[in-house]
């Protein structure tokens, strides 16, 4: 398992003028433009509205936290917020689960059509989301119309969905952090009695803990932020946050600070989790994708 | 990988996968002492199996069905029972593809347009990415934040950062205009960015803001799989740091790249959010990108039909690039082995 997290230093040698200066300059812009509309953001939640409706104005006349109290009443954010929260939570939990057994087969066993089936669950990544948008729809309300399981408008549908949306990224890199850790040990629990199953959640998910970690953060991100499939498999019940969050734009004028505090609320979460788990997506990443 | 081949192998071998474990799990369940060569030989499909069934679900057996649409009158009649829906032949293809008349004209124009924003924001996102990571490769103070503040558009969600950038470009209260217009005095009005010629550019501007960071993130995880004496060798041999940069980083970062590109393109082109939440259900002519443009004819005419012939071209499209990129790609990567 690669336990170095730092990259390794260029060169024992001072660097030079010149290049100091680029990087000085190169950095402090790309910080500027990386930066602005998170400015943008959470300095317009804190805004009044007459603020956010005439020119912009890059300090807040005055800071309030109305729109925060506001962004509850405008839309039923909370309703939309436990919808996505479900929806991400189940998706992840699924995707992860089953990444981790299919990882798990073509990390250590040999078998007929492996090839095909790495294949086959990567290229879907390429397809796109539209193509299968249109006749997902259409099984998902057939499915309806036969059986009574109401998977189209429902949770249930749009997790079926996102649960597929991670897996092919999933299982690769799980693949590669799964091949890092030495074959001996799984080969020793199974001598002590351990079976199949036994080696892998004793052996192999304990040392692939920041693999699995990094593949749930982007599974939960990816469900978390997804619009295309959102837009048309939810209803009013089911709405997540990513369609949700239009709805303030829905009247005629439309309350620019409460966007951005809302905005600012749904973004915390997945933010927050990212950045305190980033370092096990790097590593995860050297260990499994970029090899 | 030809597209044709990728297609037989897809509904050829797939269904062996299921229909090969239903013998199995008898086996699984059999004396557990005595691992027999069928359950040794069952046990890895057993575990493919709850991904196998949920990527025939939702990506191959709908991809499959789109194929089948596409040769349909699918109208919105038939959306209850497509199987009824009369046969079209390929109707829905020469309706795509006739560039003279409305329909295929405006999908030529939504191409033409994706191809151009494709090839700008993944070249944009690849330089700033790489030239972040390999500026930031060795450590200096302040460096874990800037790595944190770097991976903040990526880890936020598209919606949240996207309606952020359309309030900043709206015409009368937003930043951009602010700046350009009020403060340094650019422009004799303020320009509208979400609308007309100028979506093209705010599109592009807030696709590169969102992609670069997962550049960033892929070559900084490549840079250190580089071994650290190549730089002590380089250094020792005289070699400032802009030839070590030259000689030994970017030519290291090689096989990374490959994947990355592919990657970014693959997304970029396919790229719905982005456009969606900017502009909308119906985007300016200028911005106006494929999976935007796909979806709106669709579900505004309700014409599944055509919607699916037009997906089904673009697919093809993919198919045919990527196989491209990745032959022509490997043999440059072979021959500059050899």
């Amino acid at each position: 398992m690669p336990s170095h997290s730092r990259p390794a230093p260029r060169s024992p040698m001072a660097a030079p003028r010149s290049f100091l200066w680029s990087r000085a300059v190169f950095l402090t812009l790309l910080t500027g433009f990386v930066l602005l509309p998170v400015y943008v953001m959470v300095s317009s939640s804190l805004k009044p509205l007459a603020d956010v409706s005439g020119k912009f104005q890059w300090i807040p006349s005055e800071l309030t936290l109305t729109p925060y109290r506001d962004i509850w009443k405008t839309v039923p954010l909370a309703d939309y917020f436990v919808n996505s929260l479900v929806v991400a939570g189940s998706a992840t939990v699924c995707s992860v689960v089953i990444a981790v057994f299919a990882a798990y087969a073509v990390s250590r066993y040999a078998f007929r059509g492996k090839r095909v089936f790495t294949v086959t669950v990567l290229s879907t990544q390429m397809f796109p989301g539209i193509l299968f948008l249109l006749p997902l729809f259409l099984i998902y309300v057939n499915i309806g119309n036969a059986t009574g399981i109401a998977l189209f408008g429902s949770r249930g549908g749009l997790i079926l969905t996102y649960m597929t949306f991670s897996l092919p990224f999933s299982i690769w890199m799980l693949i590669g952090y799964f091949d890092s850790v030495p074959r001996d040990l799984d080969e020793a629990a199974k001598v002590d009695g351990c079976g199949p199953l036994g080696a892998l959640f004793r052996v192999i998910v304990p040392a692939a803990v920041p693999g699995i970690v990094a593949v749930a953060v982007y599974a939960f991100m990816t469900a978390w932020g997804e619009v295309l499939f959102a837009s048309v498999m939810t209803n009013d019940t089911t709405r997540t946050l990513a369609v949700g969050l239009q709805g303030y734009a829905g009247q005629n004028d439309v309350y620019w600070n409460q966007v951005m505090a809302a905005s600012l609320v749904v973004s915390v979460p997945v933010v927050a989790g990212f950045l305190l788990l980033q370092r096990y997506l790097v590593t995860g990443l050297t260990a499994g994708a970029v090899k | 990988m030809s597209p044709d081949a990728t297609m037989t192998t897809t509904a050829i071998e797939k269904p062996g996968g299921p229909t090969a474990l239903r013998h199995d799990p008898g086996a699984v369940r059999g004396p557990r002492r005595r691992p027999g060569r069928l359950r040794t030989l069952g046990l890895p499909y057993l575990l493919l199996l709850p991904a196998l069934v949920l990527e025939l679900l939702v990506h191959l057996v709908p991809m499959l069905i789109g194929i089948v649409m596409s040769f349909k009158e699918l109208t919105q009649f038939f959306i209850r029972d497509w199987g009824t829906a009369p046969w079209a032949g390929l109707d829905n293809y020469a309706v795509s593809v006739d560039f003279h008349a409305p329909v295929g004209e405006a999908l030529l124009n939504s191409f033409l347009t994706t191809c151009l924003f494709t090839l700008l924001s993944v070249g944009l996102c690849w330089l700033i990415g790489t030239a972040a990571a390999v500026f930031m490769q060795e450590t200096f103070r302040g460096r874990g934040v800037l790595r944190a503040l770097f991976l903040v558009p990526y880890a936020l969600p598209v919606y949240a950062a996207v309606i952020t950038w359309a309030f900043m470009f709206q015409r009368d209260n937003g930043l951009i205009n602010h700046v350009l217009h009020d403060q340094l005095g650019l422009t004799d009005s303020p320009p509208f960015w979400l609308i007309g010629e100028n979506s093209f550019v705010t599109l592009l501007v807030v696709s590169v803001w969102k992609g670069w960071p997962f550049a960033f993130l892929i070559v900084m995880a490549g840079l250190q799989n580089i071994p650290r004496e190549i730089y002590e060798a380089a250094a020792l041999d005289g070699a400032g740091v802009w030839q070590q940069i030259r000689r030994i980083t970017l030519p290291s970062l090689r096989p990374v790249n490959q994947v990355l590109v592919l990657v970014l393109f693959l997304w970029t082109f396919n790229d719905f959010n982005t456009p969606f939440v900017l502009f909308g259900r119906a985007a300016p002519e200028a911005a106006d990108l494929v999976s935007l443009h796909i979806y709106q004819s669709s579900f505004q005419t309700w014409n599944f039909g055509t919607g699916s012939a037009m997906s089904v071209l673009l697919l093809l499209f993919l198919l045919v690039v990527t196989g491209v990129y990745l032959t022509v790609t490997s043999r440059g990567r072979k021959s500059a082995d050899a």
